[in-house]
């Protein structure tokens, strides 16, 4: 459930650098991620459907979100360290040489390091040679001691020793299908070994660790959290509940749930809801669509390419003596310079000390669809600092809904509170009223709407073709690659589907019915009436034509009279002749000259 | 410049039932004219009063009439002192409602019928009281003749109406009238008209930054390669920015009149490994981050290989409306108008605006506005159904995120927190009623705030300063008028109103502070001994639940393990390290035939995870070196053989990635002779 902060334009958003905090990744709030894969045979042997009938194991739903995640951190988290570790393997690597846990490592990098284009394109191929190199094995089985689980959890918290908790979030996220790992012994045996791997994450736990589960549940059966590893993760029966995923679903739903949890949320900032008369709550607010843009340029020195240090320096446009960042602005106003102090137009902008304050509540339908200007931000309540913050949120949230009402507040952000909307107001300009569409005409339309309906449309489908393109270059030129691979525009509308027949004869009807008889002739007719700047300028270029006539080109050209004609003589030539107007006397003289080949 | 010269003439009603409204009106005109000495400062304005006392204008020397009207301002190139005077408006006496003619007048013998520029009248006014009849015909014709002037000299009519608890009783059947006669301009005049019955939406009423639209894309929006309809783009809606001040410099003399006291940033880019080499621009290349990687690429080379869409604007397919969630929405929003005149796109338009409209759909675009933009834009359009007949249908466009914008953060839906969190009967009730009675759109009442009528209070606050330091520099920044504050803030008289059910609401819920807040930055950490009042159940130590402070004789593992996962403060891992290394030292110095050789053994064990846990494989392989060292010294070499009977051994590399001892070398060190030992310790 949430509650989406109206972006009216009185109500402004989080700021810019929180954005950018959030998009660079600072050093205090990287994470320090592994990824643990159960590799046992039954995450090879469980498949679940895909769309097109093709099965997919577990084991590459997991390896497949793993590298979609990559993929994202690379772009926004490049900070982030990962590392990728399977257990459950026939081979061994790991510095402890522990059995059957099997740390994926590509060459010139630390097992926990930033995630390169290397390490994207391996683990994109790895099950390619998954079962010759590494392998897949059981590592719990009767009448041995082996503990691969156990042994896993210790590689994980061994690789994030690295850093301090202060400064990262350390988390292990482990995928398995297994809900009973230690279902095949039984006894004594058993209750030691589940001890020593609840008392291992423990341990982790304790070290500011979190480990977070990723099941995967096979179509016929649910994932019991409750048999193992709602102990080791520490779950207690509220949690558990919602913890449960739920079984039987599409694999794009699993996919889905996985790729929720993988991100850490993270916050942008805490907010004070004023609501009425000092009576506040506390808000979490988080960025959950921003635009992701391709990454800060760096300049580097063309020979060496080596990155170069940019320095700015302030410089008195009347003396050219170097300044200080000066603490004072001006704005020219009356022929005057009006200065500022930089304390002076901080407090032109504070508002309400940074809260949020409720204004009152309108029926929802005076929320319009061009009330917007930037993205929305999400906001949760939280008990962390004001226990009761989220009962009345939700009985706020609650009245809402069942009111059809919105929230209007005002948010006295610290930043720039900014601007207001303008709304660039349309005029017809013509006093006769423009028709409107008939019965049958809108009939029509709805038969073609329902011919080319995206079914399950969702803001997911369609990933942004600039950036895709953007990152397919630099991975290619990062992995030195001959060539560039073609990237795919998901955004181009579906030929395909436009040229099957009913959606043909939907159209061609629409068509007959708005436009009439001479439909194709639409573009050469127009529409009739030429508009006013067309018709003017089309009576220039005539005129051009006329003029230009009058005079020897070729002759003035040779003889270097050219120099001594006016602009606006010149001008006839470049008209009648289709060039370009642009630019000072000596660039036009020179383009008629380039035109006449001279 | 000239082609940018508008002209505008103020119509003001200053008759007594508008006093009441007349600060807030000295206010907007001065903030449009103040921002027109900044934005478009060749601009020409008049002013012109009406119900006033006296009698003033060209008109009724001319042709006598027009009572009560008092030419304020004749049109002029804005400046302060047009600024001071609209901020002192007279307040005047009579009830009279003539001055359109007047203003008309003004500009059609200011501008003639062939200037070029925009011509605009604003009328303020209550419209409370009768016109009068004219010589010949009726009222409407005499409005319709002089909407027909208008138009022909392409003139622009706004006219405010001011309304409600800003005016005072008034009879209505007059108030019909005269809006039915501001009516026949809205709709045969390119006029615009608007009612305001608050301050804060008079404040907003009239637009003081002249915005001209300019269409960001001409052309076909295609259906399918083959069916095209033409459109036009504009922007909708779109921040109105603060403005962004210069850098002042104090370095020019103070005699220097023609000092720009401007402030030039310079950049140079220089070797980050030599830091007095710079690199000029011509030997710069760009650089792009990937991971941990930076790539160098040319322009040239990108522009090869980068993304190029061509222009067009395509329809992907339609959408139950419920698909597309408001919060999606990522920038401010457009609006698509069929090209105007072309009949044919008009009815395409608007059949597909109704269907989409009737069906509850909406239609997903890729856009790409105009040749050489770098990337597309994935939006939606929803159907914008005109209910007036002069307006043609249109559809609002908004910007939709790519897969990679959205970041799916999960969180708990409200129903799934625990019991004690949920809002009881009583709790919902009052927050019904607090939901119902704060409204801001009361049925039949003006709808409060509505965002195109409020003006932006840190713009209206920043402009408002600047007129105040042009006359008085040293001017501290003003805190908020009223009319602004209730932008900010609540509505008093609203709150008032609503006493009681505030009130109830206060009373139903409780907030407190979190006492545990505060007591440790590290919530995530169980088991920690935090001493907090609760008593927490943290370890069994018989202490009770006080911090652990040393460790003492009776429970020396238990101390120790307390100690030891205290995380107030990072000493207490050292200090517990250090004390239980004591302890055991102790224990086994003061044994008397192997006594206290258990109780160190327990000891040790506890040591040893806990050196695990905290990473200090070398603080317990160290000190258990040295204690045999210190048994073989001091004869006590049985508590050696003891360790090595209960298979204690030191840290391995395996258990702790920091040591430097193998596993073999654990295994054997107890039984081994003594050199490997030191050059182990080394």
């Amino acid at each position: 459930m949430e509650m989406e902060i109206d972006p009216d334009d009185l109500f402004r958003d989080d700021d810019d650098d929180a954005d950018n905090e959030l998009f660079q990744g600072r050093e205090s709030t990287k994470d320090l991620v592994v990824y643990l894969v159960d590799a046992s045979p039954k995450m090879f042997s469980t498949t679940c459907p895909s769309g097109d009938d093709k099965d997919e194991t577990h084991f590459h739903v997991a390896v497949s979100c793993i590298a979609q995640s990559l993929k994202t951190q690379i772009i926004n988290h490049a900070y982030d360290e990962v590392a990728i570790c399977f257990f459950n393997t026939r081979e061994k690597w790991n510095l402890q040489d522990l059995n059957g846990v099997y740390v994926f490592n590509v060459a010139e990098q630390e097992y926990l390091d930033r995630p390169t284009a290397r390490l994207i394109k391996e683990i994109d191929s790895v099950e390619e040679s998954f079962m010759s190199k590494i392998g897949s094995q059981y590592g719990i089985v009767s009448g041995s001691r082996e503990n691969s689980l156990y042994n896993a959890l210790w590689v994980a918290q061994a690789l994030l020793r690295k850093g301090s908790s202060k400064t990262a979030e350390k988390r292990v996220l482990l995928f398995t299908n297994e809900d009973n790992p230690f279902g095949n012994i039984t006894g004594v045996i058993k209750t030691d070994m589940m001890r020593t791997t609840l008392q291992r994450a423990r341990d982790a736990q304790d070290l500011g660790i979190s480990i977070e589960l990723l099941p995967l549940s096979r179509p016929d059966s649910d994932f019991n959290v409750s048999t193992f590893y709602s102990d080791l993760l520490g779950l207690k029966s509220d949690d558990l509940a919602r913890f449960m995923p739920a079984a039987g679903k599409k694999l794009e739903d699993m996919k889905d749930q996985l790729r929720k949890k993988m991100f850490k949320k993270r916050l942008v900032r805490k907010i004070t809801f004023s609501i009425a008369n000092g009576l506040s709550i506390q808000l979490n607010s988080y960025a959950l669509i921003r635009p992701t843009l391709p990454g800060a340029i760096t300049w580097l020195d063309s020979v060496t390419n080596r990155p170069l240090k940019a320095e700015r320096s302030f410089i008195c446009a009347d003396t050219g003596a170097l300044v200080q960042e000066s603490a004072k602005r001006f704005q020219p106003y009356k022929s005057e310079n009006i200065k500022f102090s930089v304390e002076e137009l901080s407090e032109i902008k504070r508002f309400s000390a940074g809260h949020l304050r409720l204004l009152g509540f309108k029926p929802l339908n005076c929320l319009k669809e061009f009330h917007n200007l930037r993205p929305s931000t999400f906001v949760f309540p939280t008990d962390e600092e004001l226990i009761g913050s989220t009962s009345i949120f939700i009985a706020l949230h609650r009245s809402m809904l069942r009111l059809n009402r919105f929230a209007v507040a005002f948010y006295g952000s610290s930043s720039r509170p900014q601007l207001v909307a303008l709304v660039a107001q349309l005029h017809t300009g013509s006093n006769d009223a423009p028709p409107h569409a008939n019965d049958d005409q809108i009939r029509k339309a709805a038969a073609l709407i329902k011919r080319f309906d995206l079914k399950d449309f969702s803001v997911f489908q369609f990933a942004n073709p600039a950036l895709q393109r953007h990152y397919a270059v630099l991975q290619a030129l990062a992995l030195e690659e001959e060539e560039i691979p073609e990237t795919q525009d998901e955004t181009v509308p579906d030929e395909e589907g436009m040229s099957r027949p009913t959606f043909v004869s939907a159209l061609e009807e629409f068509k007959l019915s708005v436009y009439g008889d001479n439909c194709d002739e639409e573009n050469a007719v127009g529409n009739g009436k030429e508009s006013e700047t067309s018709k003017k300028r089309k009576a220039v270029a005539d005129n051009a034509v006329k003029e230009c006539a009058n005079y020897d080109w070729g002759g003035l050209a040779d003889n270097g009279k050219l120099k001594d004609m006016t602009v606006t003589q010149l001008k006839y030539y470049l008209t009648a002749n289709n060039l370009p107007l642009a630019g000072k006397k000596e660039a036009l003289i020179s383009r008629i000259l380039t035109h006449l080949g001279k | 410049m000239a082609r940018n010269k508008d002209g505008m003439v103020l119509l003001i009603d200053v008759s007594p039932s508008m006093h009441k409204a007349l600060p807030e009106i000295e206010k907007v005109c001065s903030m449009l004219v103040e921002k027109k000495l900044i934005y478009n400062k060749y601009d020409e304005v008049g002013a012109v009063l009406f119900g006033t006392e006296d009698t003033e204008n060209e008109l009724t020397t001319e042709v006598g009439g027009y009572k009560h009207v008092v030419v304020l301002q004749n049109i002029k190139v804005v400046d302060g002192h047009l600024v001071e005077t609209l901020q002192q408006l007279p307040r005047g006496t009579h009830e009279v409602l003539d001055a359109i003619i007047v203003g008309l007048d003004m500009l059609i013998k200011k501008y003639g019928e062939t200037y070029k520029g925009k011509k605009r009248l604003c009328l303020i006014t209550n419209a409370q009281f009768p016109t009068k009849f004219p010589q010949e015909g009726t009222k409407e014709e005499q409005v319709t003749t002089i909407a027909g002037h208008m138009n022909k000299h392409g003139m622009r009519m706004e006219s405010i109406v001011v309304r409600g608890k800003l005016t005072g009783e008034a009879d209505k059947n007059i108030m019909d009238e005269n809006d039915h006669l501001l009516g026949i301009f809205s709709r045969k005049t390119c006029a615009k008209l608007v009612h305001v019955e608050s301050p804060t939406s008079l404040l907003g009423a009239l637009r003081t930054r002249k915005i001209s639209p300019v269409t960001i894309f001409r052309g076909d929006l295609e259906l399918s390669p083959k069916m095209k309809i033409k459109v036009w783009v504009y922007k909708k809606t779109s921040e109105e920015k603060f403005p962004t001040l210069k850098k002042y410099s104090e370095k020019a003399p103070p005699t220097d009149r023609f000092a720009t006291h401007e402030v030039k940033v310079d950049f140079e880019y220089k070797s980050v490994e030599d830091p007095s080499k710079v690199v000029p621009p011509d030997q710069r290349i760009k650089g792009y981050r990937y991971g941990p990687q930076v790539i160098p690429i040319s322009s040239a080379e990108w522009d090869a290989v980068k993304f190029k869409p061509e222009k067009s604007v395509k329809l992907l397919g339609f959408s139950d409306a419920k698909n597309i969630m408001r919060h999606y929405y990522m920038k401010d929003v457009n609006i698509f108008i069929p090209e105007p005149g072309n009949t044919r796109a008009i009815l395409a338009v608007s059949a597909l605006a109704r269907a989409m409209k009737d069906m509850n759909k909406v239609a997903i675009m890729r856009c790409v506005w105009r040749q050489g933009q770098g990337n597309v834009v994935v939006g939606v359009l929803t159907p914008n159904v005109s209910d007036n007949d002069n307006i043609p249908d249109s559809f609002y466009f908004n910007v939709l995120p790519f897969a990679e914008d959205v970041r799916e953060f999960q969180f708990p839906s409200f129903s799934n927190f625990p019991e004690s969190w949920q809002p009881s009967e009583q709790q919902q009730e009052a927050a019904d009623g607090l939901v119902k009675m704060l409204d801001l759109a009361p049925p039949g009442k003006e709808e409060a705030l509505l965002p195109s009528l409020t003006p932006n209070p840190v713009l209206e606050r920043f402009y408002r300063h600047l007129e105040l330091k042009s006359r008085q520099p040293d001017a501290v920044v003003p805190p908020l008028d009223e009319t602004l504050r209730t932008i900010t803030e609540p509505d008093k008289e609203l709150i008032s109103q609503n006493k009681s059910i505030i009130d109830v609401f206060h009373s139903r819920f409780e907030l407190k502070e979190n006492p545990k807040l505060k007591k440790s930055s590290r919530r995530f950490l169980r088991d920690k001994p935090s001493g907090s009042k609760e008593g927490e159940d943290h370890l069994s130590i018989t202490d009770g639940p006080n911090k652990v402070e040393k460790i003492g004789d009776t429970t020396p593992v238990q101390d120790f393990e307390a100690m030891i996962s205290r995380r107030d403060s990072p000493k207490w891992v050292g200090k517990a390290i250090k004390d239980m290394k004591n302890k055991i030292h102790d224990l086994v110095e003061d044994s008397y035939e192997g006594d206290n050789y258990s109780k160190a053994l327990e000891c040790l064990i506890a040591l040893r995870k806990g050196c695990i846990l905290e990473q200090e494989p070398k603080e317990f392989n160290d000190f258990l070196c040295n204690l045999c060292k210190f048994c073989e010294e001091k004869a006590l070499g049985s508590f050696c053989g003891f360790l090595a009977s209960k298979e204690l051994t030191l840290i391995p590399k395996r258990e702790a990635i920091d040591s430097e001892v193998t596993d073999d070398e654990a295994k054997s060190f107890l039984v081994k002779s003594e050199p490997k030992l030191e050059a182990m310790i080394e």
